[in-house]
């Protein structure tokens, strides 16, 4: 590995039928400038393992996807016994399709985290906002994908699941109706539906995702990757052009990957061959049974990595206000790089304000996902109406920390969002739910005032130096 | 970065090690990939022996049937068509049945079969597999693919494009009427599997 040197020998052209190649198609210069003189910055750490595994899952996913394939039958009379089929008859099939099963909510929990990195360490901020809007639309374009997978099973909370998501689009003013006609192909869901969703979840939806991931690698390779610090390796360069604090992602990131992914397909097995279900998270019980359009389940939920959003659905009593709050709880994603203009990139030298509020939105996301698989009662309601309420204003505090504000601005920001979240309590409260309706705009509305007002008589918001270069 | 001066053979060593056991395993993992594009156990079950009546077969006819999806033919041979058949050097590739390929033990005899008059074979064509037609005026299978003759016990005639008498399945008598295509006789399990 000691050929591994600071220097850039791109110049320097292969020779023989390499160099009779490359000179022709360059792919040798590709792996080079992807490769083996990428660099990337000396500091990653455990999180930026998540984007390889990613793209690991997505590979998995097609791979085990055309063997299912393979045995699987998309018309509403067979799909199911198909799949029983994989499961009992074909050799191994079982195992496929768990792999298969479970790597979509393996594809979810890396995604999240990688998405959460992202929060973390700003990597969604200048220069970087295409990559990050390419990465909306591939979680965007993963959900699709997700749910048309889902129906293929043709089990009751395929059926059903299906069937409540599809109504959301009929919330829609004017054209909702038919528009939910036109994407069943029939007047409920049936054999048309079934047969669309499996074209649209084996071939379009695969590559449109493919060609987004190509587009999030190229902006990337374009900027270089941001890092734990949140410093750009590219402002210091040595006389070739090498970025002092950056090395070439071969050897050293791909052996780190490995290590990543040897442990990733530790846990991946682990569940494949002995939890595969998940207690009902990753396979629910109910799609164990046949779709039966005359009978829903007892208790709908979605899988678990759509619950958080379904919280905010079910939060609001209306169903087109319901499905307009859940559509925005994804599209507000897409502003980030914008919502968050705060020059500083990572957590590391962000304030203890914005930690907290980091921390509260994780801790509120992971309880609209667990509220989002219980029945609603009254409580959850509740709860779920208020978390809902901390998931936007997460996004305000943001945009409030973007830089420092002075007494006036910070008074009337919070006296805007305690009006905004007040109006709707007062126009809900009635004898019965008065206590439960003053708790919880309380609760929400000391949270703001401790996260906006705090900065004028504390240090809670003062931000720390960032280094010029990267640290340890 | 403890160390200014690697140590590159020991590094070596656990790069190569991990190649090594990670390659094994990824080759391993394409085990169940390429497993399951081999019949199912529901391909195989339907691969099971299949009975077939013949009290009702008569004199110098043929009936079809399928067995692990390939046609097999019975045919009742007459007198007539028993004399037309013999193990004349020069008119067959393999006059005396030697290619143990194509026929159990027990069919290797101047009909290829159990009984003289009664002649199972499968009726794929051992040249690119079309199905041979009976012509029972002229006593010979004939296959229109390419033009290829066998006689009535199945041997492939002369100048024919296909190279191996048509394949005896393996097969029993139940009883006088009844015929077991798949198993092998009693006798005949234990000289060929």
């Amino acid at each position: 590995m000691s050929e591994i040197s600071g220097k850039i020998d791109d110049k320097s052209s292969p020779s023989g039928v390499i160099g009779w190649v490359d000179e022709r198609l360059p792919i040798l210069s590709f792996v080079r400038n992807h490769l083996t003189h990428y660099y990337t910055p000396k500091n990653f750490n455990f999180w930026y393992f998540f984007g390889s595994l990613a793209f690991l899952i997505l590979f998995l996913q097609i791979f085990t996807g055309i063997f299912l394939a393979m045995h699987y039958k998309p018309d509403a009379k067979l799909a199911f016994d198909s799949v029983e089929f994989i499961m009992r008859d074909v050799n191994l099939g079982w195992l496929i399709r768990y792999m298969h099963s479970t790597g979509a909510s393996a594809f979810f929990v890396v995604v999240y985290l990688h998405m959460f990195r992202a929060l973390m360490y700003g990597s969604f901020k200048k220069p970087r906002e295409l990559i990050w809007l390419f990465g909306v639309f591939i979680y965007l374009a993963l959900m699709a994908e997700a749910f048309m997978g889902y129906l293929l099973p043709w089990g009751q909370m395929s059926y059903w699941g299906a069937q409540v998501i599809i109504n959301l689009f009929t919330t829609i003013p004017f054209i909702g109706q038919e528009l939910g006609i036109w994407i069943r192909g029939d007047f409920a869901i049936s054999d048309p539906t079934l047969t669309r969703f499996f074209a649209l979840h084996i071939v379009a939806v695969p590559m449109v995702i493919l060609l987004l991931v190509i587009l999030h690698l190229a902006a990337l390779h374009t900027v270089g990757s941001n890092n734990p610090d949140g410093v750009e390796i590219k402002k210091h360069k040595d006389e070739n052009g090498v970025p002092l604090d950056g090395i070439p992602f071969h050897p050293y990131y791909t052996v780190k990957d490995f290590v990543g992914i040897g442990v990733f397909l530790f846990l991946f097995a682990l569940t494949v061959f002995f939890i595969p279900e998940m207690g009902g998270y990753f396979l629910e019980h109910a799609n164990f049974i046949p779709a039966n359009p005359l009978v829903t389940p007892d208790h709908i939920a979605p899988v678990w990595y759509f619950t958080p959003f379904y919280s905010i659905l079910r939060a609001i009593p209306d169903p087109a206000y319901g499905a307009l709050a859940m559509a925005m709880s994804i599209v507000v994603l897409f502003f980030m790089p914008w919502i968050d203009s705060n020059p500083i990139k990572s957590i590391r030298y962000r304030s203890m304000l914005f930690r907290i509020n980091l921390f509260v939105f994780v801790i509120g996301f992971l309880i609209l996902g667990y509220l989002g698989v219980k029945a609603p009662t009254p409580l959850y309601s509740a709860l779920a109406l208020r978390f809902s309420e901390m998931y936007f204003i997460f996004f305000a505090l943001l945009y409030f920390y973007s830089s420092a504000r002075g007494n006036l601005y910070s008074y009337i920001f919070t006296g805007a969002i305690v009006f905004l979240i007040a109006i709707y309590d007062v126009a809900r409260i009635t004898s019965d739910n008065y206590i439960s309706v003053l708790i919880g705009l309380a609760s929400v509305c000391i949270f703001i005032m401790f996260m906006t007002l705090t900065p004028l008589f504390s240090n809670l918001n003062k931000e720390k130096q960032v280094p010029d270069r990267i640290t340890g | 970065m403890s160390s200014d001066n690697p140590d590159n053979s020991r590094r070596k060593f656990l790069t190569g090690s991990l190649s090594l056991v990670g390659g094994t395993g990824a080759a391993a993992t394409l085990w169940p990939f390429l497993s399951s594009m081999a019949p199912s156990a529901k391909s195989r079950a339907a691969g099971a022996p299949v009975k077939v009546d013949i009290s009702r077969l008569k004199d110098g006819e043929k009936i079809d049937l399928i067995w692990r999806k390939k046609p097999i033919w019975v045919v009742k041979r007459t007198k007539n068509m028993l004399d037309s058949i013999n193990t004349n050097e020069g008119q067959h590739k393999d006059p005396m049945s030697e290619n143990t390929e194509q026929q159990p033990n027990f069919a290797k005899n101047k009909f290829r079969s159990l009984k003289p008059e009664i002649l199972v074979l499968e009726g794929v064509c051992t040249h690119l597999g079309c199905n041979p037609a009976f012509k029972s005026d002229e006593n010979k299978f004939f296959c229109a693919c390419h033009g290829s003759n066998f006689d009535l016990a199945g041997k492939v005639a002369n100048g024919s494009p296909a190279g191996a008498n048509l394949k005896v399945p393996p097969y029993r008598f139940e009883d006088e009427n009844t015929i077991i295509v798949g198993e092998l006789p009693q006798s005949d399990n234990e000289s060929k599997g």
